[in-house]
């Protein structure tokens, strides 16, 4: 493809993918015309635009290109390709602010009701699904693709796989978040909890899905370093995993492929198992392995220590490959779903202690030798407590999955506390642990902005989770407690809606939790935005070198 | 026809009936593979690899 140097010419796949998007480009425009409903009007005409633009964006980048591709190697070392990581990165910033301000927005109208401001639109039932996949999938979905680009090209020491691929992968991830956020504001979701989007956006994240699993592969195969490290090995077990849960939990028949609105294969106890299948296993293979891959690789580069024991990170590995995928059941305790089935999925979250703490403990002990860094680096301590918020999580999830406990619990606030522990603790502070190494590191500075800012952030938001997760432990075993208390007669002791006036205060305080912790994340963007602005760069070696782009 | 069935049936049977220990012999050879003594030095040089790149 680039063997002459002066005869300038489009490659295969630049050819290729210009021609598909221009016959998508028509085919969405036919689809806008057939539009059955608004909703899928709109998200065939957004298509069509990103179709035109991806056409043209593909043909301004060939004229503006060399002849030549970007080398593989230049002197001997990797040319590795930062700028689908920079995209990413900056992506998953302003999710993560984005899906943080809609939690803040519906914690609130839990708790004052009139901020539902009585349209559709701004609706809890529209606006929680909004903001759990804009914190799920568009947050953390883009830090798990900027992360694995960085790690999977710094440990085999190899430029990644593909020439426009990997921009095709962050580029279409983030139009799939695109058109399902819209859709959720529009009233278009097949009601599967973290499974919300429609057929169509379903189809597209298959097509981006593969493809990221195909560059993180090629990466892989053409490697410098013999051992595949093993950050890529869960990685590798997330991309693969949510590829089959995908897949898996929606095999859906549209009622026309001219409108929105499709019907899943299955109905009743088979489709909630298969729901939570795929929903645990999100949580096991998106929230955790991604995660855990994230904390192998920057816990040791921070701590400036190798990882505490590799050979307990292999068998930290394949426990959690093995054990995770029976853990789905739990969700479903006294419900339709057989018996056994219930039971094999409460034996199977107990058993998920072991590799959970297995693997916490790793994480933690690779400070061994660094301890004294927690007290002077607030990015480091950020990556530790994230950690132990893993372990606390972890213990807290089996406890709940025990029938007894769960007769308690389900349904209740604790679940949402419990959540939220994992999600804004470990997810979130490693997210943003990553972020703060990262973004100095593909921009070359030396450091960040402030270490001071950091330092606020981190103390701010921790005391935000503290709020969030106390408040909901409270109202939710005084809701479990109240919903379950008979008087002597035998008759229920409260009303449905006394339970819920109960909730008042700790929902005020849930949502002051909220606020902090989204104060913390602007704290981080603007210290970020100012590091990529003024931060003084890094010394380079005297060789000027090309530019990876 | 019969046959078949007879065959997919014992198939099905010992997978069903086996899959616990299979999966516990896969894992307690994992184990195995990363606890060998001798390959100590060739995993405590993999715990290095985010700290030697460039």
């Amino acid at each position: 493809m680039n063997q002459s140097q002066s005869a300038k010419s489009m490659t295969h796949g630049e050819a290729g993918l210009a021609i598909v998007f221009a016959a998508s480009a028509f085919l969405c425009l036919f689809a806008t015309a057939k539009a059955l409903d608004t909703a899928f009007a709109f998200h065939a005409s957004l298509a069509c635009a990103a179709s035109l633009w991806a056409v043209f964006a593909i043909v301004n980048r060939y004229y503006d290109r060399p002849a030549a591709l970007p080398l593989r190697e230049i002197n001997g070392r990797p040319n590795y390709n930062m700028g689908p990581v920079k995209f990413s990165a900056v992506m998953a910033m302003f999710w993560g602010i984005a899906g943080f301000a809609v939690g803040l927005l519906i914690a609130s109208q839990l708790a004052w009701p009139a901020l539902n401001f009585d349209l559709p639109w701004t609706s809890f039932g529209r606006l929680r699904p909004l903001h759990t996949s804009a914190v799920i999938f568009a947050f953390g979905g883009n830090v798990l693709i900027a992360t694995s680009f960085y790690v999977v090209q710094k440990t085999c020491r190899v430029r990644l796989a593909g020439d426009l691929a990997p921009w095709f992968v962050v580029i279409g991830y983030n139009f799939f978040i695109l058109i399902a956020g819209t859709g959720y504001l529009l009233g278009v979701t097949q009601s599967k909890e973290y499974a919300e989007p429609e057929w169509y956006a379903d189809l597209w994240l298959t097509i981006v899905w593969v493809a990221y699993l195909l560059v993180f592969l090629m990466t892989i195969i053409k490697r410098k370093e013999p051992h595949i490290f093993v950050a890529n090995w869960f990685y590798l077990a997330f991309i693969v995993t949510i590829a089959v849960l995908h897949l898996g939990n929606n095999p859906a028949l549209p009622v026309s492929v001219w409108g929105s609105k499709s019907y899943i294969a299955w109905g009743g106890v088979q489709d909630a198992m298969f729901q939570w299948w795929y929903g645990h296993n999100a949580v096991g293979f998106f929230l955790t392995a991604g995660f855990l891959a994230i904390m192998y690789y920057f816990i040791p580069k921070r701590a400036e220590r190798p990882v505490y024991s590799y050979r307990l990170s292999i068998i930290h590995f394949w426990a959690i490959i093995f054990l995770y995928i029976w853990a789905g059941p739990h969700h479903l305790h006294y419900t339709a779903l057989p018996d056994w089935a219930q039971t094999l999925g409460m034996t199977f979250s107990i058993m998920l202690w072991m590799p959970s703490w297995g693997g916490m403990i790793n994480g933690l002990m690779t400070l061994s030798g660094a301890w004294d860094k927690l007290r002077t680096d607030p990015v480091l301590r950020m990556l530790v407590v994230s950690v132990a918020f893993y372990g606390m999580a972890t213990f807290e999830g089996p406890l709940m999955s025990i029938k007894v406990v769960n007769s308690l619990s389900h349904y209740t606030d604790w679940t949402v506390g419990h959540v939220h522990s994992g999600a804004l603790g470990w997810v979130g502070f490693v997210s943003f642990g990553a972020l703060y190494c990262l973004i100095p590191w593909l921009w070359d500075r030396k450091g960040l902005y402030s270490l001071k800012l950091v330092n606020w952030h981190f103390w701010i938001a921790t005391i935000g989770i503290v709020l969030y997760i106390s408040a909901m432990w409270v109202s939710g075993i005084l809701q479990g407690l109240m919903w379950r208390a008979y008087t002597s007669l035998g008759f229920l002791e409260y009303s449905f809606i006394e339970s819920v006036e109960a909730m008042h205060p700790f929902y005020a305080i849930r949502a002051a939790g909220g606020a902090l912790f989204l104060i913390g994340a602007l704290i981080m963007a603007y210290n970020l935005w100012m590091t990529v602005r003024v931060g003084e760069a890094e010394a380079q070696s005297p060789v000027a070198l090309q530019p990876a782009e | 026809m019969k046959a078949i069935l007879t065959v997919q049936n014992f198939t099905s049977d010992f997978v069903t009936t086996f899959w616990t220990p299979i999966f516990v012999g896969i894992f307690l050879a994992i184990v195995a593979y990363a606890y060998w003594p001798r390959s100590k030095a060739a995993f405590d040089e993999a715990a290095q690899m985010p700290l030697r790149e460039e």
